[in-house]
């Protein structure tokens, strides 16, 4: 059985950069036992000699002439935008004080 | 006027019975009158469907000549970006969220004067199987309102049985448009993958999400799919072939020599009685309609739901990875000096449920060093194992048929804390899926036991979905025949209804 801790599933929440409360942890981690158990079902049949299938279709670069075609204006770009400062995206900081 | 088929509807704006003024704004007062008890919209554009509706009536008073569906109003589920329209996904990390651009799907549906009524509830980013999972607030099963109305396109199908539309988009990643329509007693199609262009659709897991159509009858979901199917170069993994001939498939109806085959594994125990009574039903009508019933096995559907799981959350957290405060959407926590990474650990936390999280984390987990093969990696395995088991199956039979869903709609509430209970549902709508082949639930009655819909599941070979059009208008026929008038017209209706 495999399980995962209240702080496998904090380090889990930081890669994927989701804040998570003590509370929301330690559920997770109950449920993932349960679910991870379901889950490595898989195993079982996944044998060396079985091919993976990443996709239905067997597509290999899809290509298109590269012809300029409208876009969408800087105003549309930005109607979304929780910040924006000189027609650009205001982000918060993302490098250090240096 | 609302109970009409889209079918009739269209001849009726077509010979100038109606106008398609009259018929949008019949709908947006079935919507008024019953949508707060059933909650099927999100957003209910109005001004734009009637603006639509008076444009399709100038152009055919003009003598213009208009597609099929032209003038017959619609529900779009909220994951389809539509220009200036709120998007929201279910999620309150897109509350507010007016996108500035079509999805191809939309385009399709302009370009066919097909108006426009609003955006239909779902669960949030369309991770679920009752639109419980909506940041919104559930929707409730016309048939039965304390009831969910299947998911996560519970809002299309809730709004087709409500008849606050006769037409609905829906998208299936696991089961999201055929386990709405088993459980609303309506029809929903599957296409095949690159059938219909993503282009737009805002990605849960990119190589499971097909677009496809919800209507009342199998004709009108044929007509709907020829409306929006198409190569897009716009989507990369868009098939680049005709669109199969679903509308001549579903005014045909003819299933003589057919060989339709029922998936051993896809029946039996966990399917409620009266779901298997009504699949039993249904096969002899096909019998009698003179196709031919063989079974197949597909030993591998076992794993199939095991591999979802896996699939279907990697995918999603790489897609999800988008939202991530910086160009759209939700942003929390922005004060003097806040980090980037603060601010979206904050966003994100505030901004997804539950189950979203639940699935980003599992996907975070599965595709992490050191468990890639053992997750990921055997999923993928299990994902060739499945198409083999259809390819040999698809040997011995033109379609395949299986319930839609193990049981009727159960109560809100009843499975929400039970995440792996809840992914039963999509036991035998997902090998559909995770092979790329096309499927399509239509109502084959009501279960003894409780009086609820029960869904009807055709499969049909990569781009053969005109097959599984013909099968379910002959079935449809039979039914129709038998009961003398369709399944909604059963339906209880709601307080204030039109």
């Amino acid at each position: 059985m495999t399980s995962l801790s209240r702080d496998d599933v904090a380090k889990l929440a930081g890669l994927a950069r989701i804040e998570m409360s003590d509370e929301e942890l330690v559920a997770l981690s109950n449920e993932f036992t349960v679910i991870l158990d379901a889950v490595a079902r898989v195993q079982e049949v996944a044998s060396a000699d079985v091919a993976a299938t990443s996709h239905p279709l067997p597509l290999r670069n899809v290509f298109r002439p590269d012809v300029v075609v409208p876009s969408l204006s800087p105003a549309d770009a930005l109607s979304g935008a929780p910040a924006q400062e000189e027609q650009r995206f205001r982000v918060p900081q993302i490098l250090g004080e240096e | 006027m609302i109970r009409n088929s889209a079918s009739e509807m269209a001849s009726k704006l077509a010979n100038g019975e109606i106008t398609s003024v009259a018929l949008t704004q019949a709908h947006l007062d079935q919507i008024s009158a019953v949508d707060k008890d059933v909650h099927a919209f999100l957003h209910v554009d109005t001004q734009g469907a009637l603006a639509q509706a008076a444009a399709v009536d100038a152009k055919r008073k003009s003598g213009e000549k208009l597609s099929p569906l032209a003038g017959v109003p619609l529900a779009l589920k909220d994951v389809m970006t539509q220009k200036g329209i709120p998007t929201t996904c279910g999620s309150k990390i897109l509350e507010g969220w007016r996108p500035p651009y079509d999805s191809t799907v939309v385009a399709n549906l302009k370009k066919n004067d097909i108006v426009i009524l609003g955006k239909t509830n779902m669960d949030e980013f369309a991770m679920g199987s009752s639109t419980e999972n909506s940041a919104y607030g559930p929707t409730h099963n016309p048939w039965d309102l304390t009831r969910i109305p299947g998911g996560s396109g519970g809002g299309s199908a809730a709004s087709l049985a409500a008849f606050e539309a006769p037409l609905a988009i829906g998208t299936d990643t696991g089961g999201s448009i055929r386990q709405p329509a088993a459980v609303t007693g309506t029809v929903g199609v599957k296409p095949t993958y690159g059938g219909v262009s993503r282009y737009g659709l805002v990605a849960f897991s990119s190589s499971l999400d097909q677009a496809g159509p919800c209507a009342r009858t199998v004709l009108d979901a044929a007509l709907l799919h020829e409306a929006i199917a198409g190569h897009d170069p716009k989507d990369s993994t868009s098939i680049n072939a005709p669109v199969p001939a679903v509308v001549a498939a579903a005014k045909s109806g003819n299933v003589k020599g057919m060989k339709i085959g029922v998936v051993k594994e896809l029946n039996g125990d966990g399917y409620q009685k009266g779901v298997r009574n009504r699949f039993e039903e249904s096969l002899e009508l096909l019998a009698a309609a003179g196709a031919e019933i063989v079974e197949v096995s597909a030993p591998n559907f076992e794993y199939a739901l095991a591999a979802y799981y896996l699939i279907a959350p990697s995918e999603c957290s790489s897609n999800l990875a988008r939202f991530d405060a910086m160009r759209y959407g939700l942003r929390v926590g922005d004060n003097d000096g806040a980090s980037a990474e603060s601010v979206m650990n904050l966003t994100r936390e505030v901004g997804f449920g539950r189950e979203v999280k639940r699935r980003i984390i599992l996907g975070t987990y599965a595709l992490s060093s050191g468990y890639y093969d053992a997750y990921y990696g055997s999923a993928q395995k299990v994902r060739t194992l499945i198409t083999q088991d259809f390819n040999k199956a698809f040997e011995i039979a033109d379609v395949l048929v299986s319930p839609t869903c193990p049981t009727t709609a159960f109560k809100i509430g009843e499975k929400a804390n039970d995440p792996l209970a809840m992914y039963l549902n999509d036991i035998a709508t997902i090998p559909v899926n995770m092979a790329g082949i096309g499927g399509m639930s239509l109502p084959s009655g009501v279960a003894d036991e409780d009086g609820l819909p029960v869904g009807f599941q055709i499969m049909s070979p990569v781009m053969k979905d005109d097959r599984m059009y013909s099968v379910g208008a002959a079935l449809e026929a039979a039914l129709l025949t038998k009961w003398g008038a369709p399944l909604l017209s059963t339906i209880p209706a709601l307080a204030g209804s039109k």
